[in-house]
């Protein structure tokens, strides 16, 4: 991939449908980045989830709402950010999925996913006045160029 | 790909081949709908054979254990087989294998059934 597609905006409505062209639209990238099957299946699944966080709870479904996916590479790392257009929320306020009491539910897993197979998850207030989560891979040995071709 | 899902009668039980992904929007709700039509046709034991399914989010997480609270409020069992090894890893990061009962084969699974 070229230096010029270092940093790519992409603009997706509040649609189920979206959570699938997020996910295709990160694993191709961090494919192209030089990540291995694995590593590629659990960046997929941490862009799944925080598309269904900013479709679900951030937007709560309001198709006038937009979700944004922003993908960057700095040197060393593969940066995702999928902000929503929602009121935000705390990573403290989130209830543990592992606590006993929380094991049977039905739903409240998705950051704890996250978090699980990235190497660092963040929540910080988005551009739009909602949550944004930002997700961070480091980049594989091998990585195809995208961090050393903004240093050159 | 879509999930399948082909339910088959061994005895008294209830064995669903499952393939494809089980993930929010036509996965989970195909998994849920399973699930319900079962317990509501009367079944009580219900075994999932996950060997076709290498992909599960949160939300299919949130079905599985759904689906097992139905079963057991029904005085049912739910238990899953053959996971392939991404979804084991999912279940053992979840900690889904301390509620969950995952049995190791079919044959085990059958027996397992009280």
């Amino acid at each position: 991939m070229a230096a010029a597609t270092q940093r790519m905006e992409v603009t997706l409505a509040t649609a189920l449908e979206s959570v699938d062209l997020a996910e295709s639209i990160v694993t191709r990238v961090a494919k192209t980045a030089g990540f291995d099957e694995e590593e590629v299946h659990k960046l997929g699944i941490a862009v799944r989830e925080g598309v269904v966080n900013a479709y679900n709870y951030g937007n709560q479904q309001d198709p006038r709402k937009k979700i944004h996916l922003e993908i960057e590479f700095e040197p060393e790392r593969m940066i995702v950010h999928v902000a929503d257009e929602g009121t935000g929320f705390e990573l403290g306020e989130v209830p543990d999925p592992l606590a006993e009491e929380n094991l049977m539910r039905t739903s409240g897993r998705g950051l704890f996913l996250m978090r699980a197979f990235l190497d660092e998850l963040t929540v910080r207030r988005g551009a739009a006045g909602g949550a944004e989560l930002v997700m961070s891979k480091k980049l594989p040995r091998n990585a195809a160029g995208h961090g050393r071709a903004r240093d050159e | 790909m879509l999930l399948q899902g082909t339910c088959r009668e061994v005895g008294e039980v209830a064995v669903v081949d499952f393939s494809g992904k089980i993930t929010l929007g036509e996965g989970s709700a195909t998994l849920r709908h399973t699930i319900r039509e079962l317990i509501q046709a009367g079944r009580r034991k219900i075994l999932l054979n996950l060997e076709d399914v290498d992909y599960i989010d949160s939300a299919g997480l949130g079905e599985l254990a759904g689906g097992c609270m139905a079963a057991r409020k029904a005085g049912g069992e739910l238990k899953l087989v053959n996971l392939t090894r991404r979804v084991s890893d999912l279940l053992q990061i979840a900690r889904l294998f301390s509620v969950f009962d995952v049995q190791a084969d079919e044959a085990a699974a059958l027996r397992s059934f009280r």
